[in-house]
């Protein structure tokens, strides 16, 4: 598969935007009508139409090369984006390893990874690398394993240790955060760092989630979305820089909404890795702007309906108060009322 | 914003003395001194042949009590840095006690557990002022001693809502911008932690 990747921006003048062909492999992440936390985890093996989302379990698609620029120049400017503690080093051989092979083998035009023993030679076209390493030996490399890895695969990424009946994210790289802080959550078990979400406690989601992952086997990963809604293609709205981009809420206007606003979708991945036996998170943002969404008709009723219909502790904690009801009225626009189909991909 | 009985705001469930450490290591923060006082009431004095006192503020009632040590710091950081160097060098059966504001608390307990003690065996007694230690998610910077939400960050000079979020290894709550949407616009501070 040759993938013809964009030039384009997240920031500033925020020339992204989704060719014809990205719209339709979007992850819409609503099944239903309706929305509401629930423990909403299924194994992560290929479905939908050709060429979704979900056709390889690490996915590169059009804003790879944009999306690793924008990466580099969020690291530029706060290091802190990416850290690791220090019994964490396995795992991170780990994570370069699965993002390395699946990479390689099911994007065979633009990486590969040869491997002699231990030493391995990695090439990623896209961003002109060519590196020769030896897996296992930090000095090899110019970065840490992690670090190495996730400067070349898009997507947030989470390693959470697995001691004492808990989960620990005591690793992460996350430069396309919707609203968290990994300088801040570092070091926290799972129902720490979910501390902040409302409802979703009480209703008993992180306590089944936390036992399901538990017993997360190898080479069996899982999959979830989470969703929210972000002004501009922007994929830095980190509570760090949240006085940069709250101002965006406030320029929305009737005529701009379809450009303006945009779904952000989180295809999540869970992944046992083998030697650690850590937990590999993978957070990969999709924005999709309500002017290509509205393209098929199925979401565009359906995200009206969701959005119309949200409980308010949701638009309150996911941030949408401010352009929630301009959003609702201008898809209402594309509801006709007629029924929808189950599930998520488009008719 | 604000999470009532937030999950990574940690639980301060008393000092309850235990009867099998062979060393029990008090760290303790102005009002704290009462906390040990209940303890005597409560379970006798005979743990205090076997403790070490280390405290910030006046101690003469504990003195009075004649534990195996008591040392007065002038200030937090210099009773850290004794307490730092009394953990690293610490055998089995040694358990801390921390009591005072919840700022100190997670002072102290952010050096155990970087001298690699469990913090499930830290016992913590919350006696004092509600103040936070806030840490600004923007600038990094710690402000002590916050009573009101917005505060001033002291570092960078943002108006902060102060959330209950809370990192132990930090040993702050987190501090956001409030005012973001439309800079300007930040209401006056309100006294929530007095
Ligand atoms: C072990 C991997 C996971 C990590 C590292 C992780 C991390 C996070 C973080 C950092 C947040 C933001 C919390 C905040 O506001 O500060 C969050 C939100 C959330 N997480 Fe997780 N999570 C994980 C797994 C799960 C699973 C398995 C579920 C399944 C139910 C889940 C459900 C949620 C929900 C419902 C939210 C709120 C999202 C929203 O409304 O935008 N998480 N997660």
């Amino acid at each position: 598969m040759n993938i013809k990747f964009r030039q384009e921006t997240f920031r500033h003048d925020f020339t992204a935007r989704n060719s014809p062909e990205n719209i339709k492999r979007f992850p819409f992440p609503f099944h239903e009508d309706k929305y509401m936390y629930s423990v909403n985890m299924e194994p992560h093996v290929p479905a939908g139409p050709k060429g979704y989302a979900f056709e390889n379990m690490i996915d590169v698609d059009e804003h790879y090369v944009a999306e690793m620029q924008d990466r580099a120049l969020v690291l530029k400017e706060d290091p802190l984006r990416c850290q690791a503690l220090p019994h964490m080093m396995q795992a991170q051989w780990d994570t370069l390893e699965l993002l390395m092979e699946h990479q390689a083998a099911n994007y065979p035009d633009h990486f590969s990874l040869t491997k002699n023993g231990d030493q391995w030679h990695w090439i990623n076209r896209p961003m002109n690398i060519d590196q020769k390493f030896t897996f296992g030996d930090a000095s090899t490399l110019p970065y840490e394993p992690m670090e190495y890895i996730t400067r070349q695969s898009q997507g947030d990424f989470c390693i959470v240790d697995q001691r004492d009946g808990q989960l620990w994210m005591d690793a992460g790289m996350v430069t396309t955060q919707a609203d968290w802080s990994l300088d801040f959550d570092i070091g926290m078990n799972f129902m720490e760092w979910h501390g902040p979400v409302p409802l979703a406690h009480q209703l008993g989601v992180f306590d089944r989630a936390l036992k399901f992952l538990l017993n997360l086997q190898q080479g069996k990963p899982v999959r979830r979305l989470n969703w929210t809604m972000t002004i501009n293609p922007r994929l830095d709205t980190s509570p760090e820089n949240y006085p940069k981009w709250a101002q965006d809420r406030l320029t929305v206007t009737p005529e701009n909404v379809g450009n303006k606003v945009h779904l952000r979708c989180e295809l999540q991945s869970l992944w046992r890795l083998p030697r650690s036996n850590a937990i590999l998170f993978v957070i990969r943002c999709y924005l999709i702007k309500m002017e290509e969404l509205v393209t098929v008709p199925k979401w565009a009723r359906r995200f009206h309906r969701v959005l119309r219909d949200l409980p308010p502790e949701l638009v309150d904690y996911k941030g949408l108060t401010r352009f929630r009801p301009m959003t609702v009225e201008w898809l209402s626009k594309f509801d006709d009322g007629a029924p929808t189909s189950s599930g998520i991909f488009p008719d | 914003m604000l999470v009532k009985g937030i999950k990574s705001r940690p639980v301060y469930t008393g000092l309850g003395i235990d009867p099998y450490a062979r060393r029990h290591i008090f760290t303790i923060e102005g009002e704290g001194v009462e906390a040990v006082l209940d303890q005597v009431k409560t379970n006798g004095s005979a743990f205090l042949a076997t403790s070490e006192f280390l405290c910030v503020g006046t101690a003469t009632r504990l003195e009075a009590l004649k534990p195996h040590d008591l040392w007065t710091a002038p200030t937090i950081p210099i009773l850290l840095y004794r307490l730092r160097a009394m953990l690293q060098n610490a055998k089995m059966g040694l358990r801390v006690y921390i009591s005072g504001t919840e700022g100190f608390i997670g002072q102290v307990m952010q050096v155990a557990i970087e001298c690699g003690i469990d913090f499930n065996s830290i016992r913590t007694e919350h006696r004092g002022s509600e103040a936070r230690r806030v840490q600004c998610v923007h600038c990094k910077g710690i402000t002590d001693d916050v009573k009101t939400s917005p505060f001033i960050c002291t570092h960078c000079g943002l108006s902060l809502l102060v959330r209950d979020h809370y990192s132990r290894r930090i040993a702050a709550f987190q501090g956001v911008c409030i005012d973001a949407e439309e800079p300007g616009t930040a209401p006056a501070p309100e006294l929530m932690f007095p």
